[in-house]
């Protein structure tokens, strides 16, 4: 909403001096968002005055058409003769009455005019359009004024071109702020001085003779207020302080009647619809539409009706869509200028039927937003009264005496609360004095003396349950005045271990080398695609979202590789090569089969079977962790040659996950998409799979365009902590010699070594202390397609030094054991 | 070597005269000082005090002495024996520490070489400052809370008083879920962490005291100042008698734990459906701590130089919004605020555009380290 300071002041008598920046000020500590002041006219120096356009002179030989006139600007110039000005502008005649400049003057934008040689001829300042006046942006034509106005008239005063403007950003609550009245209220409220109420006219009672009005639906439609003018004279248009009110408050000049009913709908907050009643058949309805009915609205858009939609009939059928926008064939004519009788309908719709219809035909207007925020009941024949006034007075009308009002009964809505419930909720004192006169002042009636009784006023809906009453005198009263104490509540238990888990997670991949990223968790079918999953892979199935940034990425993530890759490719391309990222965070996977969530009430606490049902409608939304990395993990350098990031870097990251919940992964081989065939592990806790790693399938490097080798690893962090289990038990740590032992087995290339290791550990039994695999051969010594482990065993007990045959034993058992399960000989033997 | 004889004059002993043993003794030490370095000086140990030296040899000659002459000789031999030892020892330690200060300056290298040769990592600025709020909140006795982050209508509306058709619901940019030939899915991107708000209070009798800090998405585009996916913060506290001061408390407590003693809040009323009273919250300028007001020759890009900083919305638990958790409204109350953090990140790092925080550039992230 835009409030003209100028129109503020016709409400209340604000001190002299008070700029805009004041009442921002004032406004913004009683809770309305002033966003800006525009200061209109902002360097704006005269002389400014009316001119008469005497003579035109067409120039010819440029570019394009150039007038050279003469235009009495009356006692302006001191002389009196006519002055001399070259203009640009074609839109005027001889006679017209325009705007000047004179030199000496300024334009907004520091634009000075002085007399000044140009196109052949001497130009002694310039006839001014709106946007140069800064009236507008509208068109760049000048303005031409109504004839009435005198040459040589100040032009700055007449169009009141200086001026400030609060712009305000009306919260849902404060409907009734939509208006020059509500803001005046407010304003008139933070300064502590008197409000003129526009709304305060002397109205007539409703008869019978008025236009005919049919309310079916009294809860749509609580008051239709009904009025007739008739001798419209069609040419009359709108005076300029109607047109500059408009303007200023950011709506543009149509026609007159068009204008006033715009006008006092700023002014009142009550919007109006005028209907020519030459072209409305019968009585005026207002009921649901039939489903399927169809209305051409005043956008000359034909919309096919809902049957929740309220809608406005003449004997044809629907004539407008109730509160949002009328109907083509009964607008008033504006063009034409051929309407001279006019039916004023001034109505209370409910906000929720306004606010659905809107939506459901995405058609918002300056009606709508106000009924579906709540206007005031009690100000439609206020607002038809304005109207009729208005149009009496500028276009010439006649009121007919009919007055139609059609009234749903209702009581006024009252609010008990006890006369300290302010202090209680503000946990200060304010006193029920104070209280009172704050709730009085916002229009309630108050009585009543510990327990107050308080009848809220008819232009606020919003006003509802006690607390709602309690921040009207709080904010009042000023926030700023709030004590600051701070509350004791019971000790805490710190974080979950679930929490812990997270941020050891995040600090150990930190530590690691890693650098966390946060990508957006959307994706689409090209993000798979990339990642050579297989048709019916289930990680193609996302959570897709109505309305998407981007009709490429309609889903939700259901890994964290697609954000995570395509970080690492943005890293590359500003010049990165040695990568290493991390993230954890929620991936998303439906099923499909989830149900619609059951539709609640919110006046109880719902039952345990209710939220079940409720979180059935979810999907599954585990948290992942997943790195990415390419390039060096450690760099050449004076040190050495360094190494590249590989598959094994991938999977030691998932045991650098594990061990902070002090986990064992169990690694196997796997083939598992995104990643290459022979270069990817399953990683298990127990028997339970928690993700994969390893180096991505060649393919997907390409398709993706990622460095050669890029390698990945995800988990399912939420199973991690699940099978974390209780505080580490401490081992025991013997102080007794240890006994080595190394051996070296040979075996078919293909055994896994977790497979070797597994059943070294098993078979050396409760005396293996370590063990450690510290070579890998493969050569012609051991034949093709055969493999040699060199393994470290260390063996020690915790109450005597080991004889050399006992830790032999041990190994022998341990080898042993190993050649049972994977065919392993003892290399040399 | 002589054998035990008992007629002889023991002056006849050749090698255990004093002078000769004298004589032994002075060759031994000027060996040992001869010798010029620990290589020379072993051979130098080995020939004069090894068990073929003379003195070595002379010792056991004692044994062939008569009884009353043994003590003289021994004692003579003995103390030149001494001497030699110390004179050894002291050499020995003397071309020790040549060495070692020659090996020390041999080994001397340059430590100014640079060693990355594992880099570092870091953890993203806003995990870091997520955990720092909630460690602030934790130490008053406040539980972190977590929830879904596609959430029920009712859960991010319904239950926090936006009824259907409200315009409020629109002030919230939601991303929509969509269901196979459903128009209305009941089902949302959470706009906020306020559902999480609502699963505490339904999971719990108060008093509740909890932080909840998470991702939640509007239908915004990236730019330098906005961004679809954030981190919110917010915070619920539904006990009895909790007040407006206790919540203007507990804000101002919060922006001195993050940016420092001295920070304020002020609150400007404001609307918002699950809380009322409701309002704006603001601090002091971080950057300028308000000095740039009315002081053109020192503008201040973070607060446009009207010395405080939006910080999101707070208020009263709107007592609806208890109702619908089954919370007795007449028995408790409470208050809560909310604020995404990646605005407070940006003024407390002095950080120009959203996009670095969005686009995990590892430039960006690594200076931020574990904690900030
Ligand atoms: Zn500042």
């Amino acid at each position: 909403m835009r409030a003209p300071l100028s129109w503020l002041r016709e409400y209340v008598d604000l001190p002299a001096g008070t700029t805009g920046s004041d009442v921002q000020e004032r406004l913004v500590a009683a809770g309305l968002e002033v966003e800006r002041v525009e200061r209109l006219g902002a360097g704006l120096v005269g002389p400014l005055v009316v001119g008469e356009v005497l003579a035109i002179e067409e120039l010819s030989g440029f570019k394009k058409p150039i007038r050279f006139c003469q235009v009495d600007v009356g006692k302006a110039n001191g002389s009196g003769e006519p002055q001399n000005i070259v203009c640009g502008a074609t839109n005027f005649r001889v006679g017209d009455k325009v705007v000047v400049i004179l030199p000496g003057g300024v334009l907004p934008g520091d634009f000075r005019i002085s007399a000044r040689k140009t196109y052949g001829k001497t130009s002694e300042g310039m006839i001014c359009s709106a946007r140069e006046l800064g009236m507008g942006d509208d068109h760049d034509g000048i303005i031409v004024l109504p004839p009435e106005h005198e040459a040589g008239t100040d032009a700055i005063e007449l169009l009141e071109l200086v001026d400030e403007v609060l712009d305000i950003a009306v919260t849902p609550d404060r409907g009734y702020c939509l208006s020059m009245r509500g803001i005046a209220r407010e304003t008139a409220t933070a300064y502590g001085l008197p409000l003129r109420d526009p709304a305060l006219l002397d109205v007539p009672t409703p008869n019978a003779h008025g236009y005919p009005v049919e309310v079916a639906d009294p809860i749509g439609c609580t008051r239709f207020t009904a009025r007739t003018v008739t001798n419209v004279n069609p040419d009359a248009v709108s005076p300029l302080w109607l047109q500059r009110r408009l303007q200023k408050a950011g709506m543009r000049p149509i026609s007159l009647a068009v204008d006033i009913t715009n006008y006092v709908m700023l002014e009142l907050g009550q919007p109006l619809h005028a209907y020519d009643r030459s072209r409305v058949k019968g009585t005026i309805g207002v009921r649901r539409a039939a489903r399927g009915e169809k209305l051409t609205t005043l956008d000359g858009t034909q919309r096919t009706l809902d049957a929740e939609d309220l809608v406005i009939t003449d004997d044809s059928g629907p004539i407008g869509l109730a509160g949002v926008m009328g109907g083509a064939h009964t607008e008033i004519d504006d063009t034409g200028a051929t309407t001279t009788e006019i039916v004023i309908e001034a109505a209370h719709f409910d906000p929720v039927a306004v606010a659905r219809t809107s939506r459901r035909h995405k058609l918002s207007s300056e009606a709508a937003k106000r009924f579906e925020r709540g206007t005031d009941p009690l100000t439609t024949s206020a607002a038809a009264q304005r109207t009729v006034d208005l149009l009496v007075l500028l276009a010439g009308g006649t009121a007919e005496a009919g007055v139609t009002e059609v009234i749903t009964p209702s009581a006024p809505h009252t609010i008990a609360i006890p006369a300290d419930h302010p202090d209680r909720v503000a946990g200060t004192s304010y006193g029920r004095e104070t209280v009172v006169r704050r709730l009085q002042q916002v229009g309630c009636d108050v009585y009543g003396s510990d327990e107050l009784v308080v009848t809220v006023p008819s232009w606020r809906p919003d006003l509802r349950d006690p607390n709602d009453l309690a921040e009207e005198v709080i904010r009042l009263e000023g926030y700023e005045n709030l004590p600051s104490t701070l509350p004791k509540p019971p000790s805490g238990h710190g974080l979950t271990e679930g929490q812990l888990l997270r941020r050891r997670v995040g600090r150990a991949l930190a530590a690691a080398g890693y650098v966390e990223v946060q990508a957006y968790p959307f994706v689409g079918e090209a993000s798979f695609d990339q990642l050579a999953l297989d048709k019916d892979d289930p990680r193609r199935r996302t959570v897709r979202l109505v309305n998407p940034l981007s009709d490429e990425e309609p889903g939700l993530r259901t890994t964290l590789l697609p954000g995570l890759l395509a970080t690492l490719r943005r890293n590359e391309g500003r010049g990165a090569h040695d990568l290493a990222l991390f993230e954890t965070g929620l991936v998303f996977l439906p099923t499909g089969d989830e149900p619609l969530p059951p539709k609640l009430p919110v006046d109880r606490r719902p039952t345990a079977e209710e939220i079940a049902a409720l979180d059935a409608a979810l999907p599954h939304q585990p948290r992942h962790v997943a790195v990415v990395l390419a390039g060096s993990r450690e760099p050449a350098g004076w040190w050495g040659k360094g190494y590249g990031a590989s598959w094994a870097d991938a999977v030691e990251a998932a045991r650098t996950v594990a061990r902070e919940a002090d986990l064992e992964l169990t690694v196997r081989q796997a083939q598992f998409a995104p990643w290459h065939p022979g270069r990817c592990a399953a990683l298990h806790v127990g028997d339970q799979l928690v993700g994969h790693a390893g180096e991505l399938h060649p393919r997907v490097i390409k398709a993706m365009s990622l460095p050669e080798r890029t390698s990945a690893m995800e988990l399912d962090l939420d199973l991690v902590e699940r099978a974390k289990g209780g505080p580490l038990r401490a081992p025991r740590v013997s102080t007794f010699p240890v006994a080595t032992q190394d051996v070296a087995l040979v075996m078919d290339a293909g055994v896994a070594a977790a497979e070797v290791e597994a059943a070294l550990r098993d078979g050396a039994g409760e005396l293996l202390e370590s063990l450690r695999l510290f070579d890998v051969f493969t050569g012609e010594q051991i034949g093709e397609g055969r493999k040699s482990l060199a393994y470290a065993l260390r063996f020690r007990a915790p109450d005597r030094t080991l004889t050399a045959e006992e830790a032999s034993a041990a190994r022998d058992a341990a080898v042993e054991r190993a050649a049972e399960r994977t065919g392993a000989v003892l290399r040399g033997v | 070597m002589s054998a035990p004889n008992k007629s002889y004059d023991p002056v006849e002993v050749e090698a255990l005269k004093p002078e000769e043993i004298e004589r032994m003794r002075d060759e031994a030490v000027a060996a040992i000082a001869a010798a010029s370095d620990l290589e020379a000086l072993r051979e130098v140990k080995v020939a004069h005090t090894g068990d073929r030296s003379p003195l070595a040899l002379a010792n056991r000659e004692i044994g062939a002495l008569p009884p009353h002459a043994k003590a003289d000789a021994g004692k003579r031999v003995g103390q030149a024996r001494g001497a030699v030892n110390k004179a050894l020892k002291a050499r020995q330690e003397e071309l020790e520490a040549e060495r070692d200060a020659r090996v020390l300056v041999e080994e001397a290298v340059d430590v100014t070489l640079p060693y990355d040769r594992r880099p570092a990592g870091a953890r993203h600025p806003m995990t870091a400052f997520a955990d720092r709020i909630a460690d602030v909140f934790t130490a008053l006795g406040y539980r972190v809370a977590e929830g879904p982050e596609v959430e029920t209508e009712w859960f991010n509306f319904d239950a926090l008083n936006f009824p259907p058709d409200h315009p409020a619901r629109e002030m919230q940019d939601t991303f929509f879920v969509e269901r196979d030939g459903v128009a209305e899915s009941g089902v949302v991107l959470r706009t906020h962490t306020s559902p999480v708000q609502i699963r505490s209070l339904i999971g719990q009798e108060p008093p509740v005291y909890v932080i909840c800090p998470g991702r939640v998405y509007r239908t915004d585009e990236l730019d330098a100042t906005h961004t679809p996916v954030f981190t919110q913060v917010e915070l619920l506290a539904v006990d009895e008698g909790l007040t407006m001061a206790d919540l203007k408390g507990t804000l101002d407590h919060m922006v001195q734990a993050l940016f420092g003693e001295g920070m304020r809040t002020r609150l400007r009323p404001n609307f918002f459906p699950f809380t009322e009273p409701s309002a704006e919250m603001d601090m002091v300028c971080y950057v300028c701590r308000g000095e740039s007001v009315g002081n053109p020759d020192r503008p201040c890009r973070t607060c446009s130089s009207e010395g405080w900083i939006e910080l999101g919305g707070c208020g009263m638990v709107n007592p609806r919004v208890l109702t619908a958790c089954g919370v007795d409204p007449g028995k408790y109350s409470g208050f809560a605020f909310g604020f995404g953090i990646e605005r407070m990140l940006m003024f407390r790092h002095d950080i120009e555009d959203m996009r670095d925080i969005v686009e995990g550039d590892v430039r960006f992230t690594l200076p931020f380290g574990m904690e900030i």
